[in-house]
């Protein structure tokens, strides 16, 4: 498959940050070595999920274009975005691709009405010429959100509910007719009751607007219930990536099976396991500096090598897993 | 008898800035027990007045909150206290942190951020109660920490030098220190991720298997009280709408409110669709009339319009505030 | 803008004492248009008179009404620290407002030569440019080099706020809507400074009104013009408290602090209610 077949091709991007004093301080590999695409033709809801301080952020930054990679390219549409410098390319971009952030209260300016936020970017991205023209595009895209102008207009943040911003905050990434979203975190803040109503519109639009979403989570259940692949994240790494029921029915790095046990189940009769004593581990910036495998100091199952070299990509019942309990048992 | 009773409890945000006056009814009509031994959950979405109802229940009222109504009694073992009427000077020497310890929203940032963790927690002890053996409190907070697994030289680090999650099990640690009867948690790993969740919580549950206290938890998270809580609660709009053992919330929820929320829970390994509720929670500065659920209740009726729903106790334990049950028909 | 004047005087005490205060300075300001005597001539009424209904605030050693004098002193005073403001103000948004959103090496080169503002002596370099100037510094000129040191503080207290708003989440909402730098950080950063440019703008016309009386009580500015200092320099100079002519004195002095106060109380009031939070409170009312 040609580059030219990938909506998105992220190709082996690391990032490097530089922590503590100029003097003595540390390097942090954030983002490291990690590889997936995106099919041009067939929208899909991927979703990068692990802990606090996996790197997701990061990533998303990468693929925003908002942080250039220490190494490896991020090729959109057969673009790589190094080479996005001039204004009209960025613009050019940013239609294309569109993030929703995760706390709907932090979105908007508590000074500024939402309205203004669609209206602008009707207009900067060229959908519309005047303010009257764009209430139509602006309309439109908050009935694909299930709102409407007349729900929003002369609103303020604050006069809205959580579930309410964080719709206008899609409605808005929506506007430019965007190929791809890129939502970190995008229910973390909003109720359960709301939570549905925001991760069901990833689902339509993927299947009506053929709109294909990046979802960054640690809550699996919504993962699970909504996206197509799933790629997990430890301390920069993807350590397991396949079908979301593959890797999430069965498990195979234990760390997946760590972060699947960890969430909380709504069936109280099943707390027994959930209850069961884990082991947090030690500081972040320790298992970042960590030598061979990462989750080396909190695996159940470490063995010596675990602890001298990195584990390869291993692909094994139908996904990539980097984990020595596999070696050997390569399918090809 | 009850450690805790609390009796039609309503109390409101009265707010006027330059003439524009507000009341947010934000607590309107609660009454519910707690039993020594047991941990109960309290959920229910933004805003509905959970973080208000702790703040009446555990005494840190303040202005624009004032209380309209109703009684807040406690019975710990040796005395009885009546928290709407006690001296503040009564309330910080012999209750907080001794009987009544309340770990707060984002109480990440209750650390001092330039100072020693054990510094600040000295402080915060010695201005509630006027502790002063400075080295007899050390080495107990030292004691503790350790029988709890968390490394003792945490204590000695500052807050940014902590995991968000190790910040938030410090707190607790802390909060705990003089075996309180009350433990009040809220929100207490709404900001981390679930593997640190899992790891404060069942701290949170082994300390109160340990010195069999009762724990008031509040998340909106019901697949953690589900995990956690003896008996849940469920709050909407400033009501509680439903009371039930965790397991009859679960599997056997009776206000349509619960029901929605309970069917609308993701599963790992359960792909069905699942419905989310069409609008939104009701504004508590002008909340409507009768049943506050009856705008978006699937079986809405007219009496739902004008009457407050009584709460009703079923068997099992169940206590639930809707109209459908007194016309018999579910 | 009638309604905000409106309720916030029926609300808030502070702002009412001020509009009182402020309102009888301005009015004495505005009086010098209709003043009998030219404040540039001397001896035009007798010497040291004790204030009467004549002459309400008394006569000078130098045969001058004081309370006609005054209004001219008023008036100058006011339209130094005004002028100041103002030169500052945009100074101080603009090199806060640019360095702090655009950051790099535009943020480095303001900021070195904010600071080299910051270190400079401002009241030697003053008194230096009066003694070269002597005469021919006329009040507006003084008050644009004024305006010239007035800002450097304040233009880093707008940078740290701009540094802070530009990592808040909706400024890069603002981003993805395609808008462009300038028009970001009018719409979404400059309605959260604002009320630091506020509030900075009392302190700033304190600091211009107190540095002239400096010069003038050193007899360094134009002591021909009637300003509050000024007044205070001439009654110095003719030893007025030990002559007995104590109204000469207390009258600048007694104003001075009117219009301090008044300053004061209107930008506390005023700043409180555009402070971002209030309006928040407002709004969600
Ligand atoms: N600008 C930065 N400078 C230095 N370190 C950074 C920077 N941004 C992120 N990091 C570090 O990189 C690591 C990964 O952070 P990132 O925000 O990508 O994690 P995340 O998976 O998004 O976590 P969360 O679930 O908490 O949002 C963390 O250790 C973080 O402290
Ligand atoms: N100091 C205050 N002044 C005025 N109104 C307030 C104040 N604090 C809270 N409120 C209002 O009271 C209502 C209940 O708030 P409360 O904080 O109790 O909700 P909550 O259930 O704890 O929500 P969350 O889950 O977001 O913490 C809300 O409508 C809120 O806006
Ligand atoms: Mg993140
Ligand atoms: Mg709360």
């Amino acid at each position: 498959m040609s580059t030219y077949d990938k909506l998105l091709d992220v190709q082996r991007v690391t990032a490097v940050f530089h922590i503590g004093s100029i003097i003595g301080g540390t390097r942090l590999v954030a983002v490291n070595d990690v590889s997936f695409s995106l099919d041009r033709t067939r929208p899909e809801i991927f979703t990068l999920a692990g802990e606090s301080g996996s790197g997701k952020t990061t990533l998303a930054r990468l693929l925003l274009h908002d942080l250039e990679p220490t190494s490896g390219a991020v090729i959109f549409e057969g673009r790589d975005l190094a080479t996005i410098k001039s204004r009209k390319d960025t613009l050019e971009f940013m239609k294309k691709v569109q993030p929703v952030f995760q706390n709907p209260f932090e979105t908007f300016s508590p000074l500024r009405r939402v309205e203004d936020y669609l209206y602008d970017t009707a207009i900067n991205f060229g959908r519309a010429k005047n303010r009257r023209m764009a209430s139509v595009v602006v309309d439109e895209a908050l009935h694909l959100v299930g709102l409407s102008l007349e729900e929003v207009t002369r609103r303020y943040p604050h006069e809205l509910s959580g579930g309410q911003l964080q719709r206008v905050s899609v409605a808005r990434a929506l506007i430019p007719q965007p190929r791809l979203l890129l939502a970190d975190e995008p229910v973390s803040m909003v109720d359960a009751s709301l939570r549905m109503a925001i991760v069901n519109l990833f689902r339509k639009l993927r299947d009506e607007q053929q709109v294909s979403v990046i979802y960054i989570t640690h809550d699996l259940a919504t993962a699970y219930y909504i996206s197509d692949r799933i790629a997990i994240m430890l301390r920069g790494l993807v350590v397991e990536s396949g079908p979301v029921n593959e890797v999430l029915d069965r498990p195979l790095h234990p760390y997946t099976q760590v972060l699947k046990e960890s969430v909380p189940e709504p069936v109280p009769e099943q707390r027994a396991q959930w209850i069961r004593p884990i082991d947090l581990g030690t500081t972040e910036v320790k298992e970042y500096a960590r030598i061979g495998c990462k989750f080396a100091g909190r695996c159940p199952r470490v063995m010596d090598i675990c602890r001298q070299t990195n584990p390869p990509d291993i692909h094994v019942e139908g996904r990539i897993v980097k984990c020595y309990l596999y070696q050997g048992q390569e399918s090809s | 008898m009850a450690l805790l009773s609390v009796q039609n409890l309503r109390a409101y945000y009265r707010t006027e800035v330059y003439g524009i006056s507000r009341i947010v009814r934000a607590v309107d009509g609660v009454s519910l027990e707690l039993q020594r031994n047991e941990i109960y959950g309290l959920a229910g979405e933004s805003s509905c007045g959970k973080t208000t109802l702790i703040k009446v229940i555990s005494g840190t009222i303040k202005p624009p909150l004032r209380v309209e109504e109703g009684k807040v009694h406690y019975q710990f073992g040796s005395f009885e206290i009546d928290m709407l009427h006690i001296s503040p000077e009564d309330l910080r020497r012999n209750v907080r942190w001794k009987e009544i310890s309340y770990i707060m929203q984002g109480s990440m940032s209750v650390l001092n951020p330039v100072r020693r963790v054990i510094t600040t927690f000295y402080d915060i002890v010695t201005t509630h109660q006027g502790y002063t053996d400075r080295k007899a409190f050390l080495g107990q907070v030292r004691a503790h920490i350790s029988k709890l697994g968390l490394p003792p030289d945490v204590l000695n680090l500052y807050p940014h030098q902590l995991s968000g999650g190790m910040r938030q099990r410090v707190a607790i640690a802390l909060a705990t220190i003089f075996q309180p009867s009350l433990i009040i948690a809220d929100e207490p790993t709404t900001a981390l991720d679930v593997v640190v969740q899992r790891g404060v919580l069942q701290m949170l549950k082994e300390i109160q298997a340990e010195s069999n206290n009762t724990v008031l938890l509040v998340t909106h998270d019901l697949a953690v009280h589900a995990n956690v809580a003896d008996r849940v609660a469920i709050m909407y709009a400033g009501r509680i709408v439903e009371e039930a053992p965790t397991s009859l919330i679960f599997n056997a929820p009776r206000h349509p409110y619960t029901q929605h929320l309970i069917r609308s829970l993701p599963m790992i390994g359960d792909r069905s669709s699942r419905a989310s509720l069409p609008g939104a929670p009701p504004n508590l500065a002008n909340p409507p009339g009768g049943c506050r659920f009856h705008p978006r209740c699937p079986h809405v009726m007219d009496i739902c319009r004008v009457e407050v729903p009584e709460m009703m106790t079923l068997p099992g334990n169940q206590r639930v505030a809707c109209h459908l049950l007194a016309e018999g028909r579910r | 803008m009638w309604k905000v004047t409106r309720d916030l005087f029926k609300y808030d005490g502070r702002f009412r004492i001020a509009t009182v205060f402020l309102l009888a300075v301005l009015i004495l300001a505005i009086l010098s248009a209709v003043s009998p005597y030219d404040p540039g001539k001397t001896f035009k009424v007798p010497q040291d008179l004790p204030p009467s209904w004549g002459h309400p605030f008394g006569t000078s050693s130098r045969g001058q009404d004081v309370f006609w004098w005054m209004t001219f002193a008023v008036r100058n005073s006011l339209f130094l620290g005004l002028v100041t403001a103002a030169v500052s103000r945009l100074i101080a948004i603009f090199v806060g407002l640019t360095a702090g959103y655009r950051g790099g090496l535009v943020d480095r080169v303001l900021m070195s030569i904010n600071d080299s503002f910051v270190v400079m002596p401002v009241l030697p370099i003053l008194i230096l440019l009066s003694f070269l100037l002597r005469g021919q510094l006329s009040l507006l000129m003084l008050a644009f080099i004024m305006g010239l040191f007035g800002w450097p503080w304040d233009a880093r207290l707008i940078r740290a706020q701009v540094l802070s708003l530009k990592e808040r989440a909706f400024t890069r909402t603002a981003v993805y809507s395609g808008t462009g730098s300038l028009k970001i950080t009018l719409d979404e950063h400059l309605p959260f400074v604002l009320p630091v440019v506020f509030a900075t703008t009392v302190n700033n016309m304190l600091w211009s009104i107190g540095m002239e009386v400096t010069l003038s009580v050193l007899g360094l500015s134009n002591v021909t013009l009637a300003t509050i200092g000024t007044t205070i320099f001439w009654a110095n100079q003719h030893q007025a408290l030990v002559a007995g002519v104590w109204w000469w004195l207390a009258a600048p002095v007694i104003i001075a602090i009117i219009l301090f106060l008044g300053l004061y109380l209107l930008f506390s009031s005023v700043n409180e209610y555009i402070d971002p939070r209030t309006r928040l409170r407002l709004i969600g009312g």
